[in-house]
């Protein structure tokens, strides 16, 4: 049946972003976890928490693998099955989808889905190649192309398409900033002009620094229900009521077309098609702004506007926080900051703050429906999330 | 009789050695994949037959690096770009032998082959790049 929800979100937990000195990847998802369990007293965590689903990209950072049993150890969840998926920037995307499935299939009541990176204490080189490994090496990274420089081939040939300007870019980061202004958890709390993001220095032409996201340490987490039973635990659910998942080619020189992200609009047909519902309906969204032009090619995807239409959208500020269809109220990974492994769970975070009143100042007023879009890589993952206030 | 060359990227790169740009064609539904593949995602198919590409072709989107990885911060900024080549296939590759701000979406280019390096670190694949022609 359209637009049944699939599964409940209860609480939800997000730790401080930033560069979190001291902290290993294990401790700061214990952070997130805690809030979880504060935001929901009818919760009892060790009892009631049947499974544990968690978004991790790279064991690069910290010289550590095995993600899943030992943040479940961490958030004090021995011994319940813990799993880590890995879907590069999309693993908690990943790990929510995998989370829906054990509540939808009724195996589990209660479940939390989550992700963490610590990234902040490695060099920006290193970084750099971490990331990269989510792209194709023996054909794009073996020819010194870096993951900005993926990002930055999809912005050229949007330009040369579609006449999208760097201008355009540099709104969706100017509006980005200035939402993370107003999160107290967003990495970079601070507004930047047009005339900043214009004239930041080059990293893959013609993407900027401002047109990227931010190297940051984070973890975040969600507590999913049986629909059925949500209100055991709280009186403002939110429900899930779509789902969408797909993949693509790793190496994006295969794909038909550089200016869209065919995973992303085939996981958010699916999504759409599951909930009843159409772009129009979507009052907020989280996407995934890992570079400037991918906020763009997102707009486009998810149907916020026509194909090549992304950079005017940007322009007037429609995706503004007074816009028609508020976009990256958190500040997106762009300000609030991408680690990458809790990104996807990061996003959901936003949106149940947003459908529950709790975003304050940058709360949409009224929102009922939000929609969160997660890609890994350069578009080989996607997942899309379609969320109503319960 | 040599051993039949298994339809690999290893095996795509020794044929870059021998400066010869060679993709795998389908015997089934006669796509040509580059790089080749043991399994044809088109219709399964696992029978495959070499066959030359053509080195030139046109550029369809390109960037200039400025923030490179390691191994390629001497060279930066430099250009890399994905080509299409004669007979519609995709390539990605650095595009060289042009000053930076003459790159255009649409121009000709075509493939050099570089002499292989010899070190003792996988991988070993020797490296190509495009120039204007």
């Amino acid at each position: 049946m359209k637009g049944k929800p699939l599964a409940s979100i209860v609480s939800a937990g997000l730790s401080k972003f930033g560069k979190l000195e001291g902290l290993y990847a294990r401790e700061i998802f214990a952070q997130a976890a805690k809030e979880a369990y504060e935001r929901c007293p009818k919760l009892d965590p060790k009892k009631d928490i049947k499974a544990l689903f968690i978004g991790h990209m790279g064991e690069s950072y910290e010289h550590q693998g095995h993600t899943g049993a030992t943040a479940a150890d961490w958030a004090g969840l021995l011994h319940i099955p813990a799993t880590r998926t890995e879907a590069a920037c999309s693993s908690s995307g990943a790990a929510l989808r995998a989370a829906i499935f054990a509540v939808a299939s009724g195996l589990c009541d209660v479940v939390m889905a989550g992700g963490v990176e610590k990234m902040t204490h490695r060099s920006t080189p290193e970084v750099t190649e971490f990331l990269a490994m989510a792209s194709d090496f023996p054909f794009e990274q073996w020819h010194g192309i870096t993951f900005p420089g993926l990002f930055a081939l999809m912005a050229t040939a949007h330009m040369h398409k579609y006449g999208t300007t760097e201008g355009q870019l540099a709104h969706v980061a100017v509006k980005n900033h200035y939402n993370g202004s107003l999160n107290p958890k967003a990495h970079m709390q601070k507004e930047i002009t047009l005339e900043q993001a214009l004239t930041s220095r080059v990293i893959a032409w013609p993407l900027k620094l401002y047109d990227c996201s931010l190297i940051t340490d984070g973890a975040s987490c969600l507590i999913l229900t049986r629909p059925e039973i949500a209100k055991r635990y709280t009186d403002t659910p939110v429900h899930i009521i779509g789902s969408g998942q797909a993949s693509d080619t790793i190496g994006i020189y295969e794909r038909d077309d550089f200016t869209s992200l065919k995973a992303a609009k085939i996981a958010a047909k699916q999504a759409y098609e599951m909930a009843g519902l159409t772009p129009e309906d979507i009052d907020v969204a989280e996407v995934h702004d890992c570079f400037t032009i991918a906020e763009i090619i997102a707009y486009e995807d998810l149907g916020f506007c026509k194909p090549g239409e992304g950079g005017k959208l940007a322009e007037k500020g429609e995706t503004t926080l007074k816009g028609r269809i508020p976009v990256n109220t958190s500040g997106g990974l762009k300000a609030k900051g991408h680690p990458v492994g809790a990104t996807g769970t990061a996003q959901a975070y936003e949106i149940y703050l947003q459908l529950t009143g709790q975003a304050d100042k940058r709360q949409v007023a009224d929102a009922e429906i939000g929609l969160t879009h997660n890609v890994g890589g350069s578009g080989a993952t996607a997942t899309v999330h379609i969320y109503r206030r319960g | 009789m040599a051993e039949p060359q298994a339809f690999t990227i290893e095996q795509f790169y020794k044929n870059i050695s021998q400066k010869k740009l060679m993709g795998g064609k389908c015997r089934k539904c006669g796509k040509i994949h580059l790089p080749p593949r043991p399994l044809c995602d088109k219709c399964l198919s696992t029978e495959f037959e070499w066959v030359e590409l053509p080195q030139k072709g046109k550029l369809l989107t390109y960037t200039i690096i400025h923030v490179a990885p390691t191994q390629f911060q001497s060279m930066a900024p430099y250009a890399v770009g994905i080509i299409q080549l004669e007979n519609g296939v995709k390539i990605p590759g650095m595009i060289r032998d042009v000053p930076l701000d003459k790159i255009k979406v649409g121009m000709r280019l075509k493939m050099e082959f570089e002499e292989p390096q010899h070190t003792q670190q996988w991988p070993q694949w020797p490296r190509y790049h495009f120039k204007p022609f």
